[in-house]
């Protein structure tokens, strides 16, 4: 597939390396012919220098025969006028952009069509990230929570403790141990090494297991793994930014929220647009106003400000003030493998949120939703199965008949409202979606073919 | 440095040149001349010499880095050189010695068509078919045939690529894939030598003349299987062939490209490098013409072609010959060296300095001079009206000093052999640039010259292939220090 990438920053930058390696002919564009001279030493690809939204950058990029358009510039009007002229122009089939102002999205049904600005695919990073932190408050105790066929089905990835039931036993255990709920353990990553999970595998401490079930079972199943903290009351946001603020609003009615912002014009928005939550006007790092506002019994810190290096260094020393669980937003890759797991309970990385986002039109065939699991080192992906058992190699088979590329299981399988954990006798439908877990990203391609329906479908 | 990884790759390529032993093996059997064996003997000398290579380290798994580019590359050449270099040595109709039979193998690969061997029309069609071959595997760059056949060098590949693409900005890829560029070149490559091939078989050269000669014409080599070159033939069609062939292939391929991706030939009047090229070559071809025909030598149309046909095949760096231009008028012989120095466009298979660089550094001198004149004005050198970076100005400036040092440099250890000057000049003026033949004593061939002078010629036709910078690269110790 021919792709062209607007903007090469990090989400840029990144979305390039991982389509690149899938067999993508990528182009890439930005105005800073030095980071495109970075790219191209490291990435098969080819760059173009100029602004992103000109028609003669866009025809230089080769825009007249491109399959797609991906606009990630960090400007939201950029991104929205290039793919009106990649539209009017060059009647690009798929233009993806990404919207950070909450008033472009607030509108988005009326604005992004036909007629109107030829915007496929909307892509809020903002909104994800936020999404993002208020599904792991929600879940005490998640590294990562996933919502998996339109929130029928949650992914959650749990750190195995001392005193979890499951731990030191057989996964085939669990059944045993909660024969009501259905569950399954899609992967288990030891030392940062994937391990494909059999019946026999014993669960050690430390493990990060990944954890399929129907929405309503995954509380009880993820107690398998560890005590159960109780449930989340009191948060306390660092940085009202975007995200910061956003995140207070979807989450105020349920928790005690408090958020901590610099710039008192701000915290004056702030104060005005939210109801219950406190706003605080100050220094996340400062450890006085830390404890005057009782950091010793808040559940969940969140350091949400757009500067890495002070959302490290705020959240080390809330933890180290007695905060429960700490929850960083960190945009540098290198530094979330860094902290992860250390002080930091859980690192949110952006890109890699946007990166599944954006993954999911990219992918051939009719896979539905790709997550990016391990800042990318594992992926989910969500297809839906076609065809009949003549056609299609995993249509009408049972789940142990199929073959499927090594490194990969299948987790769980949603059928109109229902959701059936895999187990090696389900047999899989038309139109089904099928939830596989990865952890070798090579296997992609395998996995598309796989799904592919074959001639006599048509 | 990862000499590992070198090995593998190193290994793999050994392999897959090993291949190349089997045309000239089939030659051999359609002509029954006996040298047959020796093909089948350099053929299992090399495939074992890559598998043992290749063997300890055939699981390895890892990106090459730059670095390992430029070691990769020069090492390729090298060892493709004194590897090739096997037939000669062993053949019994030629019988060279190791430095003779390197020194060939060299000029092929490098596409200078410098020889040693004498007596050509008489050796058998196998070794005079291995020879044209040589020269039409080293006129892409066999870089740009591995990364094009060998998916395995993935993103690495263009680190190899870089080290080896002629011109001043190296990171211009056609498409936006490697493998895809270097398919891309290989398939107008290949394309341009078929249809050579044809124009010269119709034109009367027997199939295998006209084979050899298309190999030697399109890579810009010079190579011949005849004593007399294309002067052999007699022929004015083949030579307007020639000319017409030498011309396009030193034209950028990237030209080509787009030429056979849009179906148009517009771009080629409005690329600046073409433009300067062709006018270039036409005001030598005029000054050459006039010359003639005021000394005593000729007639005016004997003039004429002679000029058309020197001129260019010496200002594209081929090499072929149709008279001796060495005994014409003394200015001439020096000029069409010096032409030879401007060499063809970048991304093409000629050699030289390229064209490019001497346009940029023509612009750039334009530019001082404006300066001079109005010393506030700011003023950016263009190449059809899109301005040129000041990073490329000076890696050409850089070029340009290199190039010429490193001239004087061998021009001096070639007198230090006790060779003539007008030889030694012209000896490396004609291995720097790839060009072939020279004047004084190398006018025809270069076995006259000392062993040592062989060497450091050989030295000289690498650095030349390479673009100095690639090869020089390794003798820095920033290069080794880790």
């Amino acid at each position: 597939m021919k792709i062209i990438i607007l903007g090469a920053g990090q989400v840029g930058g990144t979305l390039a390396e991982n389509l690149a390696s899938e067999s993508n002919d990528i182009t890439i564009v930005d105005t800073d012919s030095e980071r495109l001279r970075e790219l191209q030493d490291r990435l098969d690809i080819s760059t173009i220098e100029g602004v992103a939204s000109y028609p003669s950058t866009l025809d230089r990029a080769g825009a007249e025969d491109a399959d797609m358009l991906i606009a990630v510039t960090s400007s939201d009007e950029v991104n929205m006028i290039a793919c009106q002229i990649a539209q009017t122009m060059y009647n690009t089939p798929t233009k993806i952009a990404r919207v950070r102002s909450y008033d472009y999205i607030k509108h988005a049904e009326s604005i992004y069509c036909k007629g109107a600005i030829p915007v496929d695919v909307i892509i809020s990073p903002e909104q994800l990230v936020t999404k993002n932190v208020k599904r792991l408050i929600e879940r005490p105790g998640a590294l990562q929570v996933l919502d998996i066929a339109s929130e029928k089905a949650q992914l959650v990835a749990v750190k195995a403790y001392y005193g979890g039931p499951l731990v030191g036993r057989q996964i085939s255990f669990l059944k045993e141990h909660m024969p009501n709920v259905d569950t399954r353990v899609a992967a288990i990553f030891r030392k940062d090494r994937p391990i494909t999970p059999e019946g026999d595998t014993v669960i050690e401490v430390d493990d990060e297991v990944f954890l399929i079930a129907a929405t309503e079972n995954i509380l009880p199943v993820m107690s398998e793994l560890r005590r159960l903290e109780n449930p989340y009351k009191r948060i306390l946001i660092a940085g009202g930014g975007n995200i910061g603020a956003r995140l207070a609003a979807s989450i105020e009615d349920n928790f005690q929220v408090k958020i901590i912002e610099r710039q008192s014009e701000r915290c004056n928005v702030l104060a005005s647009e939210l109801k219950s939550t406190i706003v605080l006007h100050g220094n996340a790092s400062d450890g006085d106003l830390l404890i005057e506002e009782n950091i010793e019994n808040t559940d969940v810190f969140c350091a949400l400000t757009n500067d890495d290096e002070a959302n490290i260094m705020a959240s080390m020393l809330a933890k180290k003030l007695g905060a429960k669980t700490v929850m960083t937003l960190i945009n540098n890759p290198a530094y979330v493998d860094l902290v992860q797991g250390g002080v930091i309970d859980i690192a949110i990385s952006p890109q890699q949120t946007t990166i599944g986002a954006l993954l999911t039109h990219v992918r051939k065939g009719d896979i539905v939703a790709v997550h990016s699991l391990r800042r990318g080192a594992a992926e989910v992906l969500e297809v839906i199965a076609h065809g009949d058992s003549k056609s299609s190699k995993v249509v009408g088979k049972a789940l142990s008949d199929i073959n499927l590329p090594s490194g990969t299981t299948i987790g769980a399988i949603v059928r109109d409202e229902q959701v059936l954990i895999a187990h090696d006798h389900v047999v899989i439908e038309n139109n089904d979606h099928v939830i596989l877990f990865l952890v070798d990203k090579n296997k992609i391609n395998d996995v598309e073919k796989l799904f592919q329906v074959g001639l006599a479908f048509f | 440095m990862h000499f590992k990884i070198i090995l593998r790759i190193l290994g793999i390529l050994l392999m897959v040149f090993s291949l190349t032993m089997i045309p000239p093996a089939i030659v051999s059997h359609i002509y029954d001349d006996n040298v047959h064996t020796i093909f089948y003997l350099c053929m299992a000398i090399t495939f074992s010499t890559g598998f043992i290579f290749w063997l300890p380290v055939y699981k390895l798994r890892q990106d090459l880095r730059i670095r390992d580019g430029f070691l990769v590359t020069v090492l390729f050449w090298l060892v493709l050189g004194l590897f090739g270099a096997i037939p000669f040595y062993l053949s019994q109709e030629i019988h060279l010695s190791v430095v003779d039979a390197v020194f060939e193998s060299i000029s092929g690969l490098t596409t200078t068509g410098a020889t040693v061997v004498t007596g050509l029309d008489d050796l058998p069609h196998s070794i005079l078919f291995y020879r044209q071959q040589l020269q039409w595997l080293g006129g892409m760059g066999i870089i740009v045939l591995a990364v094009a056949i060998l998916p395995m060098l993935g993103i690495g590949g263009m680190q190899l690529y870089r080290t080896e693409t002629p011109g001043p900005v190296k990171d211009n890829k056609l498409t936006p894939r490697i493998t895809e560029t270097a398919k891309a070149l290989w398939y107008i490559y290949v394309t341009l030598t078929l249809v050579c091939m044809l124009a010269y078989w119709l034109a009367g050269m027997t199939w295998f003349d006209a084979i050899s000669h298309s190999f030697s014409t399109v890579a810009i080599g010079g190579f011949s299987t005849h004593d007399a070159s294309i002067g052999f033939f007699e022929n004015q069609l083949i030579e307007l062939i020639a000319v017409t062939f030498m011309l396009i292939s030193s034209i950028n391929f990237g030209l080509h490209f787009f030429a056979w991706r849009r179906k148009s030939l517009l771009h080629y009047w409005q690329d600046p490098e073409v433009k300067f090229f062709l006018s270039s070559i036409s005001i030598t071809i005029l000054v050459s013409v006039i010359i003639l025909y005021f000394s005593e030598h000729s007639n005016s149309l004997k003039a004429i072609r002679d000029s058309i046909f020197m001129v260019v095949s010496v200002a594209t760096t081929t090499g072929f010959a149709t008279t001796d231009f060495a005994s014409w008028p003394t200015v001439l012989p020096f000029m069409l060296l010096l032409t030879a120095f401007f060499g063809g466009c970048a991304a093409s298979t000629a050699g030289g300095m390229k064209i490019i660089r001497v346009l940029l550094i023509v612009k750039q001198g334009h530019r001082e001079i404006k300066r001079l004149v109005h010393p506030n004005a700011v003023f950016t050198v263009k190449l059809s009206n899109k301005p040129v970076g000041e990073k490329v100005l000076q890696a050409v400036w850089g070029f340009f000093s290199v190039y010429m040092m490193v001239f004087v440099l061998m021009l001096l250890a070639i007198l230090a052999t006790g060779v003539d000057q007008i030889t030694a000049w012209s000896a490396v003026a004609a291995t720097l640039n790839n060009l072939g033949p020279g004047l004084g004593e190398v006018a025809a061939n270069y076995s006259p010259l000392n062993d040592t002078a062989k060497w450091i010629l050989c030295f000289s036709m690498l650095l030349g292939r390479l673009e100095v910078f690639t090869l020089l690269i390794l003798f820095t110790p920033t290069f080794w220090r880790r």
